[in-house]
């Protein structure tokens, strides 16, 4: 190849090497999970993979202050904003299937391979044999080098980039800002206006099944053993992630009781002592407790709603 | 191994983020895409830096950093109201000015 026609200068070292090709795989593989997942979450998450991985790229060049505020200001900030902003707009986060347009993912992957192609030649035309490397200019640390420079030849950029970010964080601030235009209603109003309506008068059911499991993901059971939907919150519904364990709470009920059944009529044939009849017969007993479960009053949901 | 390799890394995440804005419909996912694609250049950056053997192409990575932030507040402010009057936060769905 050319490699023969001028030598390497700067060449990284076989650590590095090895430290690039692991970091290579890694951050290429989160941007093309990024891409390809379909739940936003997850696209966040693959996204902090290979904001991180470029850190230690960062640093592994020489620009270790660079690295770290990759670090604090991506991974940190940037990306837990993503993940507030998923949680407010997550309900309705996947991706349509639909394409208004025809054929139109098929010609952005072409054209983005094509671009790519572009790119990577004209990187491999540049003959960049010369990596003249950042030991003389890192050589009073490459924090003070940084900041020299900043305080001096870029001040200007760096003072307007102070208005910009005030500029942004009062742009935020007034485009998320919403004017109540009537009176919040109070309690009793609420309350009033659910009498009025007549649907549902009391307070909503409560999630969780008594003594088994109280997540807010379950749903109350009904004293048929049927799942009550009104127990769940409404976005936790929307978004499919209920976990409904009516079925399973069902037969652990039957497999209680056959096996109290069981154990009574092992027991019975018996004749009984006196000291017998004191202790308690059946162990196994709170079962109604768990059927008469949903009828928990939710006062406090209610009130958020 | 030639540190000309992390340029044609940055060069391929710029196209996987590009080709992310030009497929994806959600927009967050978009947001994070454009993401990618600053950072790729950010690692363009810091390489020329090393390239050139001074501290400039940090500095304008640093630069890039802070407007990537500014950029990412207001954008998602803006996904974010959009989302509270559309209730939706897909880009399709922002269509009010086409008849």
């Amino acid at each position: 190849m050319m490699e023969l026609a001028t030598p390497l200068t700067g060449a990284a070292s076989t650590g590095e090497a090895v430290q690039f090709w692991v970091l290579a795989v890694i951050s290429v593989a989160g941007a093309l999970g990024m891409v390809l997942c379909r739940k936003a979450v997850h696209s966040a998450l693959c996204l902090a993979a290979t904001m991180l991985a470029l850190a230690v790229c960062y640093m592994a060049e020489g620009a270790v202050f660079l690295g770290v505020v990759q670090i604090v200001v991506y991974t940190g900030a940037i990306m837990m904003l993503f993940l507030f902003v998923v949680m407010l707009v997550g309900v309705t986060a996947a991706d349509e299937v639909k394409e208004p347009l025809k054929g139109q993912r098929i010609a952005a992957v072409l054209g983005g391979l094509g671009f790519g192609v572009l790119l990577i030649a004209g990187i491999a035309n540049a003959k960049l044999r010369t990596f003249t490397g950042l030991s003389s200019a890192n050589a009073g640390g490459n924090v003070q080098g940084l900041a020299r420079l900043i305080f001096t030849q870029y001040v200007w950029a760096f003072e307007v980039t102070g208005a910009l970010l005030i500029t942004a964080a009062i742009g935020a601030m007034v485009l998320t800002h919403r004017e109540h235009t009537e009176e919040r209603q109070s309690q009793r109003e609420l309350a009033e206006q659910r009498v009025r309506l007549g649907q549902q008068i009391t307070p909503l059911p409560a999630p969780g099944v008594y003594a088994r499991h109280n997540a807010v993901d379950i749903p109350g059971l009904l004293p048929d053993g049927s799942v009550s939907e009104l127990s769940v919150n409404p976005t936790l519904r929307a978004r499919g992630q209920m976990r409904d364990v009516s079925g399973d709470m069902l037969r652990r009920m039957d497999e209680l009781e056959s096996g109290s059944a069981d154990w009574l009529s092992r027991r019975t044939p018996k004749p009984r002592t006196s000291t017998e009849l004191v202790q308690p017969v059946a162990p196994a007993e709170p079962v109604p407790a768990h059927r008469s479960a949903q009828a928990e009053p939710a006062a406090t949901e209610e009130e958020s709603r | 191994m030639n540190p000309v390799n992390y340029l044609y890394l940055a060069a391929l995440l710029f196209t996987i983020g590009a080709t992310g804005v030009l497929v994806r419909r959600n927009a967050i996912v978009l947001f994070m895409c454009v993401e990618l694609m600053l950072n790729a250049s950010n690692l363009a950056l810091v390489t020329f830096s090393r390239l050139h053997g001074n501290l400039d192409g940090q500095i304008i990575a640093f630069f890039t950093m802070v407007v990537a932030a500014a950029e990412v507040v207001v954008g998602l402010a803006i996904i974010v109201s959009v989302f509270r009057t559309r209730h939706s936060a897909s880009v399709d769905d922002t269509n009010l000015m086409k008849l």
